[in-house]
């Protein structure tokens, strides 16, 4: 079973992110960037089913500036087999990805794509299920375990009211939620062998698709910024304030 | 043109979510659909007649419709696209899961988590946790939104009285079924519609110790929640979980116990009316943005509480 796995760099989820002063986007500049969490998640588990054997072949995909090799090498240092670079320095919305993705599986026909729900930058949740949407394929979304057999995967999914499992015919999409696993560190070794491993590059002209954003962002501002009250002395007083001041009990 | 809202129900009632997008959609139009599809879902669609604000339900009712999945979903609505301008789905799992399918098959963009409407191609949405808020702007010919609960009233349950159309199933195309799930049975009211929530975090060190919280929380009528760090490690399961990646509420009151205050948590809970913290580490934070703070060992504090609220009587509201 051969599996691609979608990573995305992303500012370091540890990074206080600052809206830039004349409201195009936020500051990036000196900022420290890695792979998206959720994606960590979906190689780890990739990785996971190379080592149990279920898997044969695990592809690693990014998309973006050549800075996203880094992000591909971190892939292959957990135990990715190699990775694929859409190289573009232009901006790169959901659809546009679902879209690259899409032509990257009519060539490496892969079994299951398994790619984070969300990445952290843009809070999207989109790309999953638009790549399934775009060939016709089961998706497995939020996903908290998974169970693949012989034409089908039980993907259990984290859902509002608690978890549910479905079961869904391959070949599939399926994203990651946080439950799914914890993804490991990169040994030194691994991180060495890992420079050894291929990187095909490619251009979204090579692969034929039109990436124009079809959303425009007219501006990017601060949220309304809250500010902390006091702090009160005792249980007592909190139930005061509760009760007489804010009048919320 | 007319503005289709995607019902989330259980066939039987309309998730309460629903009422926050079709207030969205009022902002939009005047005249407001709303699709209920569903497996023998007639007391659902019935219950989408009845919401204020909107003019017509259209129905289709199929076994495949009977678990909402976005595969036998997006066909339906496909078929319905070239009637709307705007197609709204309220940003919850379900929604989430088929909103974006139904854009690709479109071929337009989605738009996630919209909590302003500026005007019918503009819209506001938090990224990056909410650290900033985006302004963009749609040229597609269908605009698929996701609406935040939270940014949005609920329409009234009751009031109208929409003409209920049903149309036929786009059949099932046979790729995903549903197997089982396990539900968190509570008699606490639901998370996103509560409107006092009391939340723990690591600081709780066990699910036992949840029960101190969970005292308080029938005083006030609270629905509980808790931060990632509680969940991952199996305090409460993954439906408790408050923040960027989990739910976004924004009750009258949040009380947050043992939670440091991680933006991602911070970015589910930071527009409730009224923030209390309880922690031992008045570095945390969660009290730089909380009204009330209150230092100290949550062990001590929370029955402390608990035993105040008695005293006075507090009744839930």
């Amino acid at each position: 079973m051969k599996l691609l796995v979608a990573v995305k760099r992303v500012i370091d989820y540890n990074v206080k992110v600052r809206v830039k002063a004349d409201q195009t986007g936020v500051e990036t500049a000196n900022v420290k960037m890695s792979m998206n969490p959720f994606d960590e998640i979906a190689i780890e588990e990739a990785v996971r089913l190379l080592e149990a054997g279920t898997a044969t072949e695990v592809v690693a995909v990014s998309m973006g500036v050549q800075q996203c090799q880094e992000t591909i090498r971190t892939a292959l240092a957990m135990g990715a087999d190699r990775g694929i670079h859409v190289k573009t320095d232009a901006e790169l919305q959901p659809l546009a990805v679902a879209k690259l993705l899409a032509k990257i599986v009519e060539k490496e026909a892969p079994d299951v794509v398994i790619l984070g729900k969300q990445a952290i930058d843009d809070d999207s949740n989109q790309t999953g299920q638009m790549l399934a949407g775009l060939l016709g394929w089961s998706q497995g979304t939020f996903a908290s375990k998974i169970e693949l057999a012989d034409g089908g995967a039980n993907v259990t999914r984290e859902v509002d009211g608690g978890l549910e499992t479905l079961a869904i015919k391959l070949p599939a999409i399926i994203t990651t939620d946080l439950r799914l696993n914890e993804p490991r560190y990169a040994s030194l070794p691994n991180i060495m062998k890992a420079k050894k491993k291929p990187i095909d590059e490619m251009s979204p002209e090579d692969l034929g698709v039109d990436v124009t954003p079809r959303l425009t962002t007219l501006k990017v501002t601060e949220p309304v910024k809250r500010d902390g009250g006091v702090k009160v002395e005792n249980v007592a007083e909190l139930v005061d304030k509760l009760k007489n001041e804010a009048g919320v009990i | 043109m007319a503005v289709l809202v995607v019902a989330d129900h259980d066939n039987s009632a309309i998730v309460l979510i629903t009422l926050n997008a079709v207030t969205a959609a009022v902002a939009i139009s005047d005249d407001v659909h709303v699709l209920v599809a569903g497996d023998n879902a007639g007391a659902a669609a019935e219950a989408a007649s009845k919401i204020a604000g909107v003019s017509k339900v259209v129905t289709a009712d199929s076994p495949a419709y009977g678990h909402q999945l976005a595969e036998a979903l997006a066909p339906l609505i496909i078929g319905l696209a070239g009637n709307y301008s705007h197609i709204l789905f309220p940003s919850n799992t379900t929604g989430k899961n088929a909103a974006p399918r139904v854009a690709a098959l479109l071929d337009v963009a989605q738009i996630s988590d919209v909590v302003e409407i500026v005007s019918d191609d503009t819209f506001v949405r938090p990224i990056y946790a909410g650290n900033a808020m985006a302004t963009v702007q749609s040229s597609d010919p269908v605009k698929v939104i996701t609406v935040r609960g939270t940014a949005f009233g609920p329409a009234a349950a009751e009031g109208g009285s929409a003409l209920v159309e049903s149309i036929d199933s786009a059949g099932d195309p046979g790729l995903s079924s549903f197997v089982g799930h396990e539900l968190t049975k509570s008699e606490r009211p639901e998370l996103t519609a509560a409107r006092v929530i009391i939340s723990g975090g690591r600081g709780m060190q066990s699910s036992e110790n949840f029960e101190i919280i969970e005292k308080v929380a029938d005083k006030l009528g609270a629905a509980v929640g808790a931060s990632r760090a509680a969940v991952d490690a199996g305090y409460r399961p993954n439906d408790y979980q408050v923040g960027q990646t989990g739910k976004v509420v924004a009750p009258e009151l949040y009380i947050a116990v043992g939670i440091s205050g991680a933006i991602q948590h911070l970015a589910g809970m930071k527009d409730s009316k009224v923030i209390v913290a309880i922690n031992k580490d008045e570095e945390a934070p969660i009290f730089t943005i909380a009204d009330y703070g209150l230092v100290g060992d949550l062990f001590k504090l929370v029955p402390e509480l608990d035993a105040e609220l008695e005293k006075q009587d507090i009744k839930p509201r």
